[in-house]
């Protein structure tokens, strides 16, 4: 419990330092940045480049639309998008946690998958997302699954999985196939099938393994679901939100910060919920023998 | 501890005919003729790569012998690793990290899907037998190298074997613990009323612990020579661990360990 405080102060600390050093470079740096010899080499600081950590936070409870007072404020909106972002994100983890596991357990069981299917899931992740976008996009109107039409917020949990996969099969595969020959040799002789071996051996020998790589999934889905949220166009997320504020940037930048604000506190959510699987997973984390 | 003990039978605990094991263009064993009786002690000495771990590998049928028959109880060994029929140890005690030690031991029944009341009484009767009954609760890691290896013979125990694999287990331990372990072996196959098969590359091990030990050379991997142990005349069930530290001292001892290590360089020439 000493250490679960700890790190929440940590956190704390690490956050209240990075305001300080944003409000001191404001203060040090002159309002124009620094230029020697024509060049640009420390940035502008002044209200339009760097907000005061105030203005951005007072901006959240400010309406979005200036001027029109029933509408909801920027606060409420950032909540709201990031929230749906979450949703799909999280949605996003656990299909491509399954679909990585899967893979994993194919590649373990067969050694000729692992040499044919390796290679492709590394590929995978080169192709540049924004070109993946607009195909996953373009299945609305094409697929029906039992009835049910495609929705342009499957297409953005589709391309955050995308993301997540990668380092959960990876990771899963390394750790699956982690045991010893020794411990392998004990199933083997207590006439213990592939199944038995791999739920009471592989599975929980695999989880130190596991939890570092669900938590780079996590953040890997958090910014697919971003993404793909700007490159499919779909409404009601934070990456949405994001785009329509950066057009206001120029004359207000505390308005995009505060939605930049909003997508950081999205990744510190998706990494606590990682922190509750591993301390639900405790018993698992030693090293194997 | 009368429940421990299995039933004797008349067969013979192991028994191999003829067997050879090749790897590609090695032979590992050749022309294995070797019978164990119900409750004796046997170990295999010899040097490294002489095919004496393969030997009890192919009879825990972790390895498939190239010719020859190899028959555990009675049945072949395949048959005698589906029921069980045998426990097992290697020099690591690949003990679960994540269970506790109570667990461990329960782990072959647990793989065979024993109730867990009957699970927890039995590891805590096989925990009383290898003196770590106050230990049910822990971790692994939290005990030294001699305690988790008792750990790993109560798990072998488990299945209440007839015969006992053991691959150098106590080749990792201090010295200290090691003659310590020794005398806890022989007393808990006693009252298991399992038969063991030792390996080991220790003459003195080979000698206090067993029955017969039997001589291996290598190139190809072969029995030489079979020589008496510290027990001749078979007087094993009269024998309290305390008189294995005495052993150590006889002339009997002194003996045979001389007439191991002479078949040992015998074989070496």
């Amino acid at each position: 419990m000493g250490g679960r405080t700890r790190s929440v102060v940590t956190t704390a600390s690490a956050f209240a330092l990075l305001v300080l050093l944003w409000e001191l470079v404001k203060l040090v740096v002159p309002d124009d940045g620094v230029v020697v010899g024509g060049v640009r080499i420390l940035p502008r600081t002044d209200d339009a480049s760097m907000p005061h950590v105030w203005t951005v936070i007072a901006k959240l409870g400010q309406p979005e639309v200036a001027g029109a007072a029933d509408v909801r404020t920027v606060g409420a909106a950032v909540a709201q998008s990031a929230l749906y972002t979450l949703g799909l994100a999280l949605g996003g983890l656990v299909l491509g946690g399954v679909l990585g596991v899967v893979l994993a357990l194919v590649m373990l069981r067969f050694r000729l998958a692992e040499r044919a299917m390796l290679p492709y899931i590394v590929a995978s992740q080169t192709v540049p997302l924004i070109a993946i976008a607009p195909l996953v996009a373009g299945w609305g109107g094409k697929i029906a699954i039992m009835g049910w039409a495609w929705q342009p917020w499957a297409s953005v949990m589709v391309i955050a999985s995308y993301l997540a996969f990668f380092p959960i099969a990876v990771g899963a595969l390394r750790g699956l196939a982690g045991p010893n020959r020794a411990s392998v040799e004990l199933f083997t002789s207590l006439a213990a099938g592939w199944w038995t071996t791999l739920r009471r051996l592989r599975l929980p020998a695999a989880v130190p393994a596991i939890i570092p790589a669900v938590r780079l999934a996590a953040a890997a889905a958090v910014v697919g679901a971003i993404v793909a949220e700007i490159s499919t166009g779909t409404r009601g997320g934070i990456g949405r939100l994001i785009i329509e504020y950066a057009q206001t940037a120029t004359g207000d930048p505390s308005q995009l910060y505060a939605a930049i604000l909003g997508a950081a506190v999205l990744g510190l959510v998706a990494a606590a919920f990682v922190s509750l699987l591993d301390r639900a997973l405790w018993r698992y984390r030693g090293a194997v023998g | 501890m009368s429940e421990l003990a299995s039933a004797k039978s008349a067969r013979s605990a192991v028994e191999l005919d003829g067997v050879d094991k090749r790897f590609g263009d090695v032979l590992a064993l050749s022309g294995i003729e070797l019978t164990l009786d119900d409750g004796e002690f046997v170990s295999l000495i010899g040097p490294s790569g002489c095919g004496k771990s393969t030997l009890l590998r192919v009879v825990a049928d972790l390895e498939q012998p190239t010719a020859g028959t190899v028959q555990v109880g009675g049945k072949p060994a395949r048959q005698a690793r589906l029921d069980q029929d045998y426990g097992i140890a290697f020099q690591q005690s690949g003990l679960l990290e994540w269970r506790t030690v109570a667990e461990n031991v329960e782990l072959p029944l647990h793989v065979h899907g024993v109730g867990k009341a009957e699970r927890r009484a039995r590891a805590a009767e096989l925990l009383e037998l290898v003196g770590l009954a106050d230990f049910a609760g822990s971790r692994p890691a939290q005990l030294s190298g001699g305690m988790q290896q008792r750990v790993a013979i109560a798990r072998a125990l488990a299945p209440q074997p007839k015969l006992l694999l053991m691959d150098e287990p106590f080749g990792a331990l201090d010295e200290m613990t090691r003659e310590r372990m020794q005398a806890e072996l022989l007393r808990i196959a006693r009252e298991s009323g399992a038969a063991v098969l030792f390996v080991t590359h220790s003459i003195p091990e080979a000698v206090v612990l067993s029955d017969r030990v039997v001589v291996m050379t290598p190139r190809p991997g072969r029995i030489t020579e079979v020589v008496d142990g510290r027990r001749p005349g078979r007087d094993a069930a009269e024998l309290e661990p305390d008189d294995v530290e005495d052993v150590r001292e006889t002339a009997a001892f002194f003996a045979a360990v001389t007439a191991v290590r002479e078949a040992l360089r015998k074989g070496h020439q």
